[in-house]
């Protein structure tokens, strides 16, 4: 057992872990934060996804050592009101989800894509969301919600 | 009022109007059929205007909170954003309880019409009542009563108290289609918030006061048990607290998951591998192609497909196979229970709450009354979702070690310990004769069973074959089945007999129209004359997708038509193959299911459904060796990606018949669809699942 210190959707955050514990079951069962999902533990489905200094990274393949000092962004932390960051209010416009449990991993990947790439193609948004996996099959509504998100963050596309 | 649209009133507990409604359930699955006495969901009308929707339906992915509300609220005339929705723990009135067979929408349409028509009739009663005016005098708008004379208006909620003390009303009116509001429309789905912002709770998400976190070792091969084990050094791993046997393995108990995932690694377990030690997809497969050599019990006869066969002018003779699959669904299973002495709280995602409160009444000897069962959000069902092992294993371990604790799958576990779809194994002749009309048709299948006999026959084993969409164009059928017992745990998988036969059976009617020398669509148009919904997808989806018309250089279309769960769709997929390359390009759609309560979700359902069906044409396939499952996570056993998703267009046939079921509807016939396509653009017949790279060069 350590502690580990990092930043936490802008909060310091201390735990005091296993340091080989990845990230991902530190946030879900150490902190309770369940927004981050298990679906496969070897970084081959991006439910887990979430951002360190920025970078979409897998949480269940990242030993919470090595985030110690960087900066974690989590679904929780992308919006204060969990609907109002444009990747959200593209996916709310699309109406996305469908069981929702990838939805997580999915949006952290695109406001990954977003943040760098201010108006993406089909092509650039299959690419940067290839390792994201859906069962239930919600890609086509997901390119939409990624066009939508970049024209929100452009400041176009209404006050939704 | 009749049977089907049984309800009682009353107030609730704290107030309001509280209505029970009866929704029938007819499903095979469904045995134990609640009488129409039995109320099985209910409706609650708050004083503050929240209108409480008690839903019997796990909410999956496929849209049941969002749906069956719009039905309530059409009828009911209230403020949409009121409703809210909670899925109940299961009550002997509430029959049995469980989301599958794409039946929600199907089995309760007529019945929430007719509730919610119910409740707007006495909530104008009692406004009638207040106003001292005829209920004649009175309408109902968002949520409302208005007087047509004064304007007055009364809010339901101050008027649902007085409602509750009115009698059931003697069948309501209910409102004429075309005035619908709500149903027909695209409502944004009730979930979505929830599921975009994290805050979305699935069963893997539960957490209880003093909970531990389990996982558990089970015996590679199916059937195995615990031999002898030893917990010492995995006792010594940090943070696990106990290890404790069940029937079904060895449980480890921590204070997270990784660590107990970690006290699992360090385990020390001999296994008993039972009967099934040498069991291989090999052996399975030569076990169906010797049964297959012999006639099996008829699931369906015709006239006299022997003699139609000998007499046909061209007779042609095909195997079909398909293997087993995994449902895999992107939540592992996981189960959190908490066994008391006198009591047992589970929180699952299930698809079926009923066989989880009966698993949890067998393992605890308490009777129904005491296990509660919470149902979170389900990340995905797909059928798997309907068994009740997980619930089964998290019972067991919390009763064993005396505390609360959260059960979870690794992918591996999920992938290894999956009831699986199973394995199929057809042989298909067929005849024509000199005008290229098709005489005969035959089909022996193979397969494992895993719901039961019926004269000697699985249905699910020839669902889509026996009862083909085309038998009323066929004068001579013969459908036989040999089930057999392989030692491979298998259950309902999204579309089930389907999922395989529908592949079988529309690859082989375009092996037919091609030994007529007919055109694939026009082949079929004359088989379906008498079929007037199927013949209407038809040519709706030939005609949006362009059949016949010319395509890009190197682009070929397939057809593959289906009719499962009370719906008609039809597909055509266009594909290229280049260096031994498959590509699908497109996929456009044409689907009939009734009446749509909301077409957004049905378009969601009807790319769901295409998706799921693409990743086994493609690459996806469970086999077994030496009893075990090879594959074990998405690197060997990988869904569709989204570079890989065609475009999907969606043509939905307006329609006023009763709804068919969407959940289910598009996965059999993507699969035919892209192989009949294939054929074009190779010449080379796709008799094979998964598409093998010697099946494209």
């Amino acid at each position: 057992m350590a502690a580990i210190k990092f930043t936490l959707n802008d909060k310091s955050q201390t735990v005091d872990v296993v340091p080989q514990t990845p990230l991902l079951w530190v946030l879900r069962d150490t902190l309770g934060m369940t927004g981050t999902k298990f679906g496969c533990g070897m970084q081959l489905c991006g439910a887990c996804t979430v951002h360190i200094d920025g970078q979409p990274r897998r949480s269940c393949g990242t030993p919470v050592s090595s985030v110690a000092g960087k900066n974690v962004r989590t679904i929780e932390g992308l919006s204060v009101d969990g609907v109002s960051h444009p990747v959200q209010r593209g996916w709310l416009e699309a109406d996305v989800p469908q069981c929702g449990y990838c939805q997580s991993g999915q949006i952290m990947t695109a406001a990954a894509l977003i943040a760098k790439s201010t108006n993406p193609t089909d092509a650039d948004i299959d690419e940067a969301m290839r390792g994201n996996l859906c069962r239930c099959g919600t890609y086509q509504s997901i390119r939409r919600a990624v066009h939508l998100a970049a024209q929100y963050k452009a400041g176009k596309g209404g006050a939704a | 009022m009749n049977r089907r649209g049984f309800f009682k009133v009353g107030a609730g507990a704290a107030g309001g109007l509280l209505i029970g409604i009866y929704l029938p359930e007819k499903s095979r699955l469904a045995a134990d059929i609640a009488s129409p006495s039995k109320l099985n969901t209910y409706v609650h009308i708050g004083s503050d205007d929240t209108i409480t929707f008690t839903i019997v339906k796990s909410e999956m992915g496929q849209g049941t909170l969002t749906s069956l509300s719009q039905i309530l609220a059409e009828e009911l005339d209230c403020e949409w954003k009121n409703i809210k929705t909670e899925i109940p723990s299961p009550e002997p009135q509430f029959g049995m309880m469980g989301a599958f067979g794409s039946l929600s929408v199907r089995t309760t349409y007529n019945t929430l019409r007719q509730a919610g028509a119910g409740a707007r009739a006495m909530l104008i009663q009692a406004a009638a009542q207040k106003w001292g005016v005829d209920a004649s005098q009175c309408r109902t708008e968002k949520g409302a009563v208005v007087n047509t004379a004064t304007n007055a208006s009364l809010r339901y909620g101050s008027l649902a108290d007085a409602a509750a003390k009115l009698p059931a009303p003697k069948g309501a009116a209910l409102k004429d289609p075309k005035s619908f509001k709500l149903i027909g429309t695209s409502v944004k789905r009730i979930d979505t918030p929830d599921k975009i912002s994290g805050r979305a709770k699935f069963g893997i998400d539960t957490r209880i006061d003093g909970m531990l976190y389990a996982v558990l070792a089970r015996c590679p091969v199916f059937g195995g048990k615990v031999a002898a084990f030893d917990a010492t050094k995995a006792k010594a791993v940090p943070g696990v607290k106990q290890v404790v046997q069940i029937s079904n393995g060895v449980a480890v108990l921590a204070d997270n998951t990784w660590n107990a995932m970690e006290g699992r690694k360090a385990l020390q377990i001999q296994w008993d591998e039972g009967p099934n030690a040498t069991q291989t997809s090999a052996k399975i497969r030569q076990t169906f192609m010797d049964l297959t050599a012999k006639p099996g019990a008829v699931a369906r006869k015709v006239g006299d497909a022997d003699q139609a066969l000998a007499e046909a002018a061209k007779k042609i003779e095909a195997v079909y196979e398909a293997p087993f699959l995994s449902h895999s669904p992107m939540e592992p299973m996981n189960c959190t229970a908490q066994v008391r002495a006198d009591s047992c709280e589970v929180w699952a995602p299930t698809q079926i709450q009923t066989a989880a409160q009966q698993t949890a009444m067998a393992i605890t000897k308490l009777p129904a009354g005491k296990i509660i069962i919470h149902t979170t959000f389900l990340g995905g069902g797909f059928g798997r979702r309907g068994g009740a092992d997980f619930v089964a294993e998290a019972v067991e371990i919390s009763k064993a070690a005396g505390v609360p604790v959260k059960l979870t799958w690794s992918r591996e576990d999920d992938m290894q310990h999956d009831l699986y779809r199973p394995a199929s194994y057809a042989k298909f002749a067929g005849g024509v004769d000199a005008n290229g009309n098709l005489t005969a048709f035959t089909c022996r299948v193979a397969s494992q069973p895993f719901a039961g006999l019926n004269n000697g026959v699985d249905r699910n084993a020839v669902d889509g074959i026996a009862n083909l969409g085309y038998g009323s164009g066929i004068p001579n059928i013969l459908v036989d089945n040999h089930p057999t017992e392989t030692g491979i745990p298998c259950t309902y998988w999204r579309s089930v007999g389907y999922s395989h036969n529908t592949f079988f059976t529309e690859s082989f009617i375009d092996e037919l129209a091609n030994a007529a020398g007919k055109d694939p669509v026009e082949f079929r148009r004359t088989l379906l004359a008498k079929n007037p919904r199927m013949l209407g997808v038809l040519n709706l989806a030939a005609e949006k997708a362009g059949w016949g018309k010319p395509l890009p250089t190197g682009h070929y279309h397939g057809i593959g038509l289906t009719d499962n769960i009370g719906s008609f769709n039809a597909q055509v997929a266009e594909v290229s193959v280049t260096n031994g390359k498959l590509k699908v390009h497109k996929v456009t759609c044409a689907i009939d299911c009734g009446v749509v309560v909301n077409p957004a979700i049905v378009e969601q359902q009807v790319q769901s459904g295409i998706v799921f069906g693409l990743g086994p044409v493609l690459r996806q396939a469970i086999t077994i060796e030496r009893g075990r499952v090879m594959q074990a996570n998405f690197n060997n056993y990988d869904p569709l990606r989204i570079d890989e998703m065609p475009v999907v267009e969606v043509h939905i046939v307006p329609s006023m018949a009763n709804p068919g079921g969407i959940g289910e509807a598009t996965t059999p016939n993507i699969s035919p669809a892209i192989a009949n396509a294939v054929f074009k653009a190779t010449g080379k017949r796709i008799r094979h699942l998964p598409i093998r790279q010697q099946d494209l060069v």
